[in-house]
This record gives structure tokens, C-alpha cells and sequence, in this order.
């Protein structure tokens, strides 16, 4: 089997194959454009008759649970990353299966870190073939010179939900690490030494997977409560030491911003927020886990306090800034779909405002609407925007392959998406004539604020109105490229391969970018 | 003489910068190796930049090993010209091109309200240092440059005050204690610097030497216009002898650096500055006494921005102008609170209002009420206007809501 064939080139102009891994999936046709049919997918009926009757589905190990799963050739093994840098348990079923002998799996993680590089080995010895999910740092860089067998798949945290839905991403094995469960398999995330809030990035592979095991550290009395999981959709318990590391599950990224030139650009994009309308007295925002998304948080909290208003409600990745907002009652709700830190576990555990959340009631684009539509203001990052505002977030500039889209394509549909972003990184202009890869299309992407000026949107004309006589140094993103290109120097192009080495899928499923491998110099 | 040098940095946390290592040879022409994180956006634009600047100066065997971390153009040039002329004794400069933008002067009187210390020899701090709007960048010769780092820090300066753009900042540069920050001056004066800190200035005598190699080197370069100097009294030899400085030609403004003048009184500096009370007085004093401005020290603990709000507004009630900063987070809190307040600003509109309603009714005196005004405090009425407006602290048709809110209240 090919890694792909067909090629043909998309409503955006891009480059794509149409068989990917042997499947057939749809060309981007344009947002909204693309309209499924058909029925959902469905996993085999069960019965109860296969189970044992006092509800305990403890087996010995996971080398036993993965063999009574059938864990052979070919198979579709998928696990959630609400463990992030700290996951123990996904580099073991590889090295299980490695052992057993199986070969060509593909591996569906909602994402990947670092801590996931030893797989690098798998993927060179046939045990891996392909994964679908993200392929972030090492394994990104092995995936950008050609080390995958076959043609990586990346989607969105809605875009996941959505191809497990719609069978496009048919799991065979759902390995769900969970760090409180009990024998029958209901399973939380919110206590535990390896306590991670919540378990909704599992949510479809529990419901859709033909086999689903829950791996836990810390196996409590039925009934665990509460079951964020629920049991009854759960083949098999696995009970071992240490499903991850706590101190890795908490990363990172959580802490506001100490740079001035970040907490600066935090400032202009709160500052905008307020002049076009968006901050008053019932709205709803979204903040990623960057320490400038984090400031903004902060920003809008301050002008909240101030004016003696409250947000109706923030959608989460929740961190201890978002939980004090939320204990100071300025705003009502968190709608959490990951906690960042111990404060969004706690908050999560002990304030029923604080809620857990699903790629399927947030993001799901094969849904009857979702969450990430109705926020009204969402702050976003890119590796790289272009003149026609379209954006990157899974490739840099020279190619190479190292981050995963998250939810950042599902929040394009929020009411304004504003991308905060530096003009340069160490000299890496980051407005360009043309993106290294697509992952958003410029129609959903309304303004970018960068340090040296914000760039609206030609079709936001609304916006363009409400920020005239701003003192806010407002350009066009024209004006922004020759700037960032008067300081760093006009960018030479990568020279990359013809050949493809990874396909981008848009919120529904069809192809809007793929990824060509690097030539390494 | 050493045929091998190293210069500029690299290493953990080190970002827009290069490190180089320079071996001038006797044959097998120029062999440049490049480690670069930007290699692939700007590997060939690196290597014909080292290139031609190896051939500006007629090396024709060499080899060069940049590891290089996003630098500028402006910055890979001055690294490396200063490795070439280390090793050459060479006195050739190579000269990034002058950004138009960076071409202007500054008055006597602009408002110092801040002014925001870079080191001289680090460039990831210069590069987005103008769009936090201090009213002045200082480019760090002295103590923000390491000993043996003094020497290639200068090219680096040199080339920012050519390449960097200042967003409007006035361009300063603090030289070393004269007589060592002399030669400093030849790197810095003819690249349009507004002005020069003088460190640890205990005398007028060394004013003059500073003026003395100032105006030579304008001469020398035919540069016209106004270089200003800022000295920094931070001894009690200093502090007794501010007036002479004060009064001394081009000088614009005093700086108190307490620091230094508490480690000489033998004693500690604390927050509330009893301890340099009278130094502070002292040169409040001598600035006034000479018509120029008095800038306070800088503030060190930058993350509590409280403590540095009553520090200012301390320093304002003692007749200080300004402050140095030493991070950009303390800008805005030394803006906002030097700032004229809101009655300030309201007695400075009156007094505008009359002066041009006077004009305009052809009037020779202007008076507010029953009371006369002098012409010069018109003049620091309509600054403060013009500073209200540029912060943003009074909107730009202010007048005509004076005039609406008078006739509101005549009704």
C-alpha cells in the first residue's frame, strides 16, 4: 500500500492526495461546504453474558489485556493525552506490542509530547506504521525526513471527535490511562496521585472503540465517583505502580508571561477586546495555555473588576488565573476541556460551576452545533499567518513538522479570533506571502496582533469600523510582512521534497493541507 | 600577534546573537561554517554578509564558524568586524546603513520622564526595546558590559544607533568613567547619538573633556546639531560639586545613581531613602538652580511595581523630572505617575484656552481670572497639554470641550 496517491489540488490551491493510507477522504471544499451523509459509526453490540457478572474486569497486566483484545497486525490502538509530557502508559503498548510481534499499528493519540520519542524506534521497525493524531518535537522532526511508514494524520481535538464519530478513525484498542477507577471500569480524572481534571479527550474511544481497557494507578470500591468514564463501555481494568508522572502532567506553559514583549502584546489585545465591544457584562472567552493568552486572561479580569461586570463563561484548558476568576465570581462558568495546573483539578473536583467538557459538546463539527461557536472572543497562536490571513500552527518556517493543531482549529468559529503573535522569533518573520502549511483558512481568522501593529481582517469590516480613531497602532497585514521583513531580511523558501509526509484534516474531515518532507541540509 | 579570536555570545538563553570564531590563515581561502537555527530562512544571506564584510577588509584566507541564535544583520556585522580588527589592528569601519527613521535630534527640555538601560552588548534585549515607548533608550557601555566584553560592545552599540530602530526614543549611549569612556565617544558620536551619560561625573573638568572630544569629533565629522550630555553623580565628591556640573555646557539634565553613592557613604540604601536625602536634595537643587532637568535612580526590584509607584511619586514630590528604568514593565508606572495629574492638566487647559483666546481677540496680555500670565508658564501649560494628549490622558479636540463645559456652566 502506498503511503498516498490521487493528488489534486483544493478550493485553497493546496496540494493534496485524495487516498491517504490506502482510504479515500474528500479535498477541502470551502468552509461548511462539505456536507456528510449516512449513519454514525457503531461499535460491536455486547452482551453482558461476556462479562464477568460481579463486575470486576481486573486482568493481571496490560500485556494480558492488550492479548484478550486480540492486539494483532494492523490494528488501531488509541490513547488520550490528558497526561501531556507525563504519560507512562502509551510508550509501554508499544513496547508490548513490539514483543508480542505485532507489526504495521497505527496509533491514535488525541496528541503527543516528547516523553513519547522512544516510539521513534517503532515506527523504524515496522511496528508503527503511521500515527493520527499530532506528531509533536522529535517525533514531528523523524515524521518531517521521511521516518513514517505511511502518511501521518493530524487533526483537530473537534476533528478527532468527529472522524471516530463518523468511522473515518476506526479504533480497534482504546487504552484509557485513568488516574482514579474502579473494577468495572468507571473512571475519573479528577483525583488521584496522577490526577489530570478530566478524561474528556477519552470520551469517544470509550464509546466508539471495539475494545476499551482503563489502566489505573490508584483502583478504588465500586463506585468511583465521579465516572467520568462510565464502565459500561469498558472491556478490561489493568491496575499497575504509576500511570504518570504528576509533575509532567502539570506543564509547562501555565504560568503568565514575565517577557515584556508578550505581557505588551497581551495588553493591545485586551485593549482591542474593549474598543470593538467584546468585554461586557455577560461575555464569553477562550484563552489557550500560553503565558500570553494567559496575561489576557488577567487583563480582562482587571477591566471586569473594575466596571463591576462578569463573564457568563470561559472555556477552558483551566489554570489557577481562570479558577480565581472564577472564585471571585467574575465570571459564572468554566467549560473546561483540559486543567493546566493543580488549581483547575481542584477547582474542577470540588466547584460544580467548574465543568467538564468533551471535543464532542465543544468542538464536534458532524454535530448539531458546538460550544466553540457561541464564544465570543478566542485568543489563538501560529507558527506563521499569511497576507491572505490564513494560518499555521503544525509546521515552522523551515518545514519541519512539530506541533499539533489541539483544539486551535474548532475555535475558528468563535465570533473573533484574534491571533496574538511576535512580529519575528529570533529573527523568523512569522507574516508571510504564503504559509508553509494551512491549517486555518484567512475568511475564519479575524485579526493579529503583533507588537508592532494589529492587522484586521478586510472582511471584518464591523471591527475595522469600531477601532477607527484608535490609538491602537492599526496596519494592514501588508504593512506588517514588509515591516517584520525590513527588520529580519527578506526569508529564503525551504527547499522541501515533492513527496508528502503527513495530511492535515479540516474540522470535517476533509483534507485542507498536507505536509511535504524536509531535504535535510 | 593571535591569528584566532572568539567574539559575541551563544550558549543557554542566549537569542539574536552569534558567537564567532575568527582564524585568519595564510592560504585555502574563506571557509565559513554556519550553525544556525535560521539556516534554512537565511543561511546564504549569513554567509555573503560574513563574505563581504572578510572582503571589505582584503582577508582572503580564513576560516569562520558562526553559531548563530536569529541575529540581525546589524548585529553577525559588528561581531565579526570586531574579530577582524582585533586580530588586524585595523581601523577600517564597516557601517551598517542609518535608518532614516533613526536620523532625528531632541531638544534641551523633552520630557525624560523614563529612560530604559539596555546592555551594550546584548542584543535580544535592544531588538523590541523602542516599542515599549521610553522616552529615552540608553545603550550601556559601563557597568552592563562585562570587562572583557567592553571592546567588541562598542561595534555593537555603534551598529544599533545605524540599524535599530528607536520608535522615536532619544538615543542615548552611557559611555565609561572618563577618562576611559573618551575613546568610548569615538564609536558613538558620529551615528547621530542625542546624548551622552557621563558616569560617576565628580567635576566640571570632566564635562569639558567630554565636550572637549565631542566637538572634535563633530568637526572631524561635520555633524551638525546638539549632542547632550547627562552626567551621573554617584559619589559624595559628586553630589557636593553638582552645581559646576550642572551648569556645564550642553548639559541637560543631572542623574543620581545611588547605588554607588550609598556603597561610598559607607552605607545601605533602603526604600525609603533617608540615607540620600540630601544627595537627592542636593542635586534637585543644582538642576533647578541651573534650569535643567533632575532624574532620579533607577528602581532595582522590577517586579514590585507598587513599591516603584511611591518611589516615583516620592521623587516627584522631591522635584525629580524622571527615572531610569532597568525593565520595560516599569515604564508605564513611571510614566503614569511623573505624568501631570488631573488637576494639573485641567490648570494647564485654562491657561492654553486663555492664551489663545487672547491671540485670537488680539490681546497682548493673556490673564486667567484676575491674574496675569508669564509667558514661560504658558509654555509649560501647553507641554503639559501636548504630554496629556500623547498619553492619552486628554483627548485631541480638548478645547472645544473646555468651551462647552464654560458655556454650560455660564447657562
Amino acid at each position: 500500500m502506498s503511503k498516498y496517491d490521487k493528488i489534486t489540488v483544493n478550493t485553497l490551491g493546496r496540494a493534496v492526495p485524495q487516498i491517504i493510507n490506502g482510504r479515500e477522504s474528500v479535498p477541502f471544499l470551502g468552509v461548511g461546504k462539505y456536507k456528510p451523509t449516512g449513519r454514525k459509526y457503531a461499535p460491536p453490540i455486547s452482551t453482558c453474558a461476556d462479562y464477568p457478572a460481579d463486575g470486576n474486569k481486573v486482568v493481571a497486566s496490560l500485556r494480558e489485556a492488550l492479548i484478550r483484545c486480540g492486539l494483532k497486525d494492523g490494528m488501531t490502538i488509541s490513547t488520550h493525552h490528558h497526561f501531556r509530557n507525563g504519560d507512562l502508559v502509551a510508550n509501554q503498548i508499544f513496547d508490548i506490542a513490539a514483543e508480542i510481534g505485532a507489526k504495521e499499528l497505527t496509533w491514535a493519540p488525541s496528541a503527543s509530547f516528547e516523553c513519547h520519542s522512544p516510539l521513534i524506534k517503532y515506527l523504524d521497525n515496522g511496528t508503527i506504521h503511521h500515527i493520527e493524531g499530532s506528531m509533536n518535537g522529535a517525533l514531528g522532526r523523524h515524521t518531517s525526513v521521511g521516518g513514517m511508514q505511511g502518511m501521518g494524520i493530524l487533526r483537530s481535538h473537534g476533528g478527532r471527535y468527529q472522524a471516530i464519530q463518523d468511522g473515518d478513525l476506526h479504533v480497534d484498542i482504546a487504552v484509557i490511562a485513568a488516574p482514579t477507577a474502579d473494577f468495572f471500569g468507571n473512571a475519573t480524572g479528577d483525583r488521584g496521585a496522577a490526577a489530570c481534571g478530566l478524561l474528556g479527550f477519552a470520551m469517544a474511544d470509550s464509546q466508539y472503540a471495539d475494545k476499551v481497557i482503563v489502566v489505573t494507578d490508584n483502583l478504588v470500591p465500586f463506585p468511583c465517583i465521579p465516572w467520568q468514564i462510565h464502565g459500561n463501555y469498558v472491556d478490561y481494568v489493568v491496575v499497575m505502580d504509576k500511570i504518570g508522572i504528576p509533575e509532567k502532567i502539570i506543564s509547562g506553559t501555565t504560568e503568565i508571561t514575565k517577557s515584556p514583549d508578550r505581557l505588551l502584546l497581551a495588553e493591545m489585545t485586551a485593549q482591542f477586546c474593549d474598543e470593538a465591544g467584546i468585554v461586557r457584562d455577560g461575555f464569553s472567552f477562550q484563552a489557550g495555555a500560553g503565558g500570553t493568552a494567559l496575561s489576557i486572561g488577567i487583563y480582562f479580569a482587571e477591566m471586569l473588576r473594575k466596571r463591576g461586570m462578569k463573564a457568563r463563561f470561559a472555556r477552558g484548558g483551566s489554570n489557577k488565573y481562570l479558577v480565581s476568576m472564577l472564585e471571585e465570581g467574575l465570571v459564572d462558568y468554566i467549560l473546561d476541556g483540559q486543567t493546566f495546573d493543580l488549581e483547575g483539578v481542584r477547582s474542577m473536583r470540588e466547584n460544580s460551576n467548574h465543568v467538564n467538557t468533551s471535543p464532542f459538546t465543544s468542538y464536534n463539527y458532524h454535530g448539531k452545533g458546538n460550544f466553540a461557536s457561541m464564544v465570543d472572543v478566542v485568543i489563538l497562536g501560529a507558527t506563521e499567518v499569511d497576507v491572505n490571513f490564513n494560518a499555521n500552527v503544525v509546521t515552522h518556517s523551515d518545514g519541519y513538522l512539530l506541533h499539533g493543531i489541539g483544539g486551535w482549529m474548532n475555535c475558528l468559529f468563535s465570533k473573533c479570533v484574534i491571533l496574538p503573535i511576535p512580529l519575528f522569533r529570533d529573527r523568523m518573520p512569522v507574516i508571510r506571502d504564503e504559509v508553509t502549511t494551512i491549517c486555518g483558512p484567512g475568511e475564519l481568522i479575524d485579526v493579529i496582533v503583533t507588537e508592532r501593529g494589529i492587522a484586521i481582517n478586510p472582511l471584518r469590516t464591523d471591527l475595522i469600523d469600531k477601532l477607527k480613531g484608535s490609538s491602537l497602532p492599526v496596519k494592514t497585514i501588508h504593512q506588517l510582512k514588509d515591516e517584520a521583513e525590513r527588520i529580519c531580511g527578506k526569508p529564503a523558501l525551504p527547499e522541501l521534497s515533492d513527496e508528502f509526509i503527513a495530511a492535515i484534516k479540516w474540522v470535517d474531515g476533509t483534507v485542507i493541507d498536507a505536509v511535504r518532507k524536509v531535504i535535510k541540509s | 600577534m593571535a591569528t584566532r579570536v572568539t567574539t559575541g555570545n551563544k550558549g543557554k538563553g542566549v537569542r539574536s546573537d552569534c558567537a564567532l570564531t575568527l582564524e585568519i590563515t595564510s592560504e585555502g581561502g574563506i571557509n565559513i561554517e554556519l550553525i544556525s537555527k535560521v539556516k534554512v530562512l537565511y543561511g546564504e544571506s549569513i554567509r555573503k554578509l560574513c563574505s563581504e564584510i572578510l572582503a571589505f577588509y582584503g582577508i582572503e584566507h580564513a576560516s569562520l564558524t558562526v553559531e548563530d541564535s536569529g541575529a540581525l544583520d546589524f548585529v553577525i556585522s559588528a561581531r565579526l568586524e570586531a574579530a577582524i580588527r582585533q586580530l588586524t589592528g585595523d581601523k577600517k569601519e564597516y557601517l551598517p546603513a542609518i535608518l532614516p527613521q533613526n536620523t532625528y535630534q531632541t531638544t534641551r527640555d523633552r520630557y525624560r520622564f523614563s529612560r530604559l538601560y539596555l546592555p551594550g552588548n546584548t542584543p535580544s534585549l535592544m531588538i523590541n526595546a523602542g516599542i515599549h515607548k521610553p522616552n529615552g533608550i540608553i545603550l550601556d557601555l559601563e557597568d552592563a558590559v562585562a570587562v572583557t566584553k567592553k571592546p567588541e560592545a562598542r561595534f555593537l552599540v555603534r551598529n544599533a544607533l545605524r540599524a535599530l530602530d528607536f520608535y522615536g526614543a532619544e538615543r542615548m549611549v552611557r559611555i565609561n568613567q572618563v577618562p576611559a569612556g573618551l575613546e568610548d565617544l569615538d564609536y558613538i558620536i558620529p551615528h547621530n547619538v542625542n546624548l551622552i551619560l557621563v558616569p560617576k561625573c565628580e567635576s566640571a573638568e570632566q564635562i569639558s573633556r567630554v565636550n572637549l572630544r565631542i566637538a572634535e569629533l563633530k568637526a572631524q565629522h561635520n555633524i551638525p546639531g546638539n549632542v547632550w550630555l547627562m552626567p551621573i553623580i554617584e559619589s559624595a565628591m559628586g553630589v557636593l560639586k553638582a552645581l559646576e556640573i550642572a551648569q556645564s555646557e550642553n548639559v541637560v539634565a543631572l542623574a543620581i545613581g545611588l547605588e554607588d553613592y550609598t556603597a561610598d557613604l559607607g552605607t545601605r540604601r533602603t526604600n525609603e531613602g533617608t540615607e540620600s536625602f540630601f544627595a537627592r536634595s542636593m542635586v534637585v537643587n543644582a538642576c533647578k538652580a541651573a534650569g535643567i532637568q533632575a532624574i532620579d535612580s533607577v528602581f532595582s526590584d522590577v517586579a514590585d511595581t507598587e513599591a516603584l509607584k511611591e518611589n516615583v511619586l516620592r521623587s516627584k514630590a522631591l522635584g525629580f523630572d524622571g527615572m531610569g528604568c532597568i525593565h520595560p514593565r516599569q515604564i508605564r508606572v513611571i510614566h503614569d505617575n511623573f505624568a501631570p495629574d488631573d488637576a494639573e492638566i485641567e490648570k494647564a487647559g485654562k491657561i492654553v484656552h486663555a492664551f489663545i483666546e487672547a491671540g485670537e481677540k488680539g490681546l497682548g496680555v493673556v490673564s486667567l481670572g484676575t491674574k496675569m500670565i508669564d509667558p514661560p508658564v504658558v509654555k509649560r501649560a501647553q507641554r503639559t497639554i501636548d504630554l496629556a494628549v500623547s498619553m492619552g490622558k486628554l483627548s485631541t479636540d480638548w478645547r472645544n470641550k473646555l468651551i462647552e463645559s464654560q458655556n454650560a456652566s455660564n447657562q
